[in-house]
């Protein structure tokens, strides 16, 4: 058994166990994204980000990837891993503004505007669905492909793979391309519509327009009773 | 490219942890690039997921996986080569090649392709061909490498060309060294050999930079045997040197020196051929039939 402390609360984790997976048994939430219990950790997003170490060596790990160490002093929500947070959260959102599990990710952090180029990016390259594929499907039909900006996810040669059995698991496991979130201004980044009691999309005219799925989203909520 | 040979490349790396690199390198080595029906006869026979063959072959730049030319032409464009006008020099290739940056010319001949980093930043722009670096790269050299390069590597300046390799030739009849510090050839100490034509004999030096095509005659051989085989014999014991394979240039006989290492050289005796030979498995000269 490991000795650690989190957030000042000190407690013993098995050896091997995970500074999430440590925290998590504490109950101290800590976001995560790339990350699905069955699935071996791989650190891809960086949402998960806690600090260790204390004074001047504090840094930030992803605590999915990093082993509980003996002693190991971990803070969950200090200020610094909540700024590195949301600065995670509004870049996805600059690539990937209409995934459903990004926005509520951006309404949960308080994350109000996004400051860099818009892109509408179907993949945030979270790998989820490869590592599904490979080690829940035993298939590896998908896998990354090249490198740098040119990074995707795919079949090689992008034709049909011979040992895709079509179950469906990378679709299931996606972030990305579940239920999306348009909201009636696709263009604007943050909905931000389940963070506010008077919902923005109401007022507009065009509100049989209104496509948000937010869940438990006020202003479909409020349509619903109408 | 046939399956035994894809065989044996995959046996040699399929018990390596890691070997894949190794193993795509060489199968590229061998076909230029990596065609589709090679990966996944990759795939297949060492039973990795061809999703994890194909990440792998995109993700090195090394990896190609469209044919390339008979060159290849690698311009940086990491940032030390960038600011100091990389950029210009991939227009410059593109206008003079009339390709676009990562494809190959329609004779085949060149393929231009651009990389992140090549770790010669202080040299930059650095550009390389058929992996010979050119450093400090300008518009106007653009044009001389292309050149130089269609005309053939080896007429470039020997004293820079690290790839040429210096060689201490011996007799293998009497073991005497044949190298001559007082005719050098290149900035070095010559190969010199005894020759015996119709029309006389005298002196022969070859450089002693293996890929060097410098060989002076002393005197120069009589017009008739330009075509025609010399005899070469020793300085020192005056035997002639025996021939153990034809030349694959020419079709005469091969005189065999011995190289330091335990090499052997084998020089065309025409001497208007350039046929040279560097055998790099040590073959005993007694076990000639």
């Amino acid at each position: 058994m490991i000795q650690l402390t989190i957030n000042g609360l000190s407690t013993s984790v098995e050896e091997g166990s995970t500074i999430l997976e440590a925290a998590r048994f504490l109950g101290f939430p800590i976001p995560t994204l790339c990350h699905l219990d069955g699935l071996t950790p791989s650190g891809n997003c960086r949402l998960c980000v806690v600090e260790i170490g204390e004074g001047e060596r504090a840094r930030l790990v992803s605590s999915c990837t990093y082993r509980a160490e003996p002693g190991l002093k971990v803070r969950t929500s200090s200020e610094r891993v909540v700024k590195a947070r949301r600065m995670i959260i509004e870049l996805l959102l600059a690539s990937c503004p209409q995934s459903k599990v990004i926005q509520d990710l951006a309404s949960a952090h308080g994350v109000r505007r996004q400051r860099f180029r818009q892109e509408y990016e179907d993949c945030i390259l979270c790998g989820r669905c490869v590592r599904m594929c490979e080690e829940q499907m035993m298939a590896k039909a998908i896998g990354f492909r090249g490198r740098g900006e040119r990074r995707s996810i795919g079949t090689p040669f992008d034709v049909q793979s011979d040992v895709c059995r079509l179950c469906g698991g990378c679709l299931y496991v996606c972030p990305a391309c579940q239920l999306r979130c348009t909201y009636t201004e696709p263009e604007k980044a943050v909905c931000g519509g389940c963070a506010n009691i008077a919902p923005p999309c109401i007022e507009k005219e065009q509100f049989s327009d209104l496509m948000c799925y937010m869940d438990p989203c006020v202003a479909c909520e409020i349509q619903k009773d109408q | 490219m046939n399956n035994k040979q894809l065989d044996s490349i995959i046996d040699k790396y399929h018990d390596q942890p890691g070997g894949l690199i190794g193993l795509l390198e060489e199968t590229q080595g061998l076909l230029g690039y990596l065609p589709e029906y090679v990966l996944r006869a990759i795939s297949e026979k060492t039973g990795r997921p061809l999703a994890d063959v194909y990440g792998v072959a995109t993700f090195y730049r090394a990896f190609s996986l469209k044919p390339r030319g008979r060159h290849l032409a690698l311009i940086c464009l990491g940032t030390a080569c960038h600011v100091r006008g990389a950029p210009r020099i991939v227009e410059e290739f593109e206008k003079h090649l009339g390709v676009k940056a990562g494809e190959t010319t329609k004779d085949k001949e060149f393929t231009v392709e651009t990389v992140n980093c090549l770790g010669a930043c202080a040299l930059g722009p650095t550009v390389v061909v058929d992996g010979r670096y050119y450093s400090h790269v300008s518009r106007r050299k653009v044009r001389e490498i292309i050149a130089q390069t269609k005309r053939g590597q080896e007429t470039g300046d020997p004293a820079a060309d690290r790839r040429l390799v210096p060689m201490e030739a011996s007799c293998p009849a009497c073991g005497q060294s044949l190298m001559d510090g007082k005719h050098p050839t290149e900035g070095r100490p010559s190969i010199s050999l005894e020759f015996l034509s119709d029309g006389g004999g005298g002196r022969l030096h070859l450089s002693s930079l293996y890929g060097s095509p410098v060989a002076e005659w002393e005197p120069a051989p009589p017009p008739s045997s330009p075509v025609s085989a010399v005899v070469l014999c020793c300085p020192h014991c005056g035997k002639e040197f025996e021939s153990r394979s034809l030349c694959a240039e020419c079709g005469a006989d091969m005189a065999l020196l011995r190289i330091h290492g335990g090499f052997h050289l084998e020089i065309c005796t025409v001497p208007a051929c350039r046929g040279r030979l560097l055998s790099l498995i040590p073959t005993p000269a007694e076990k000639r039939t």
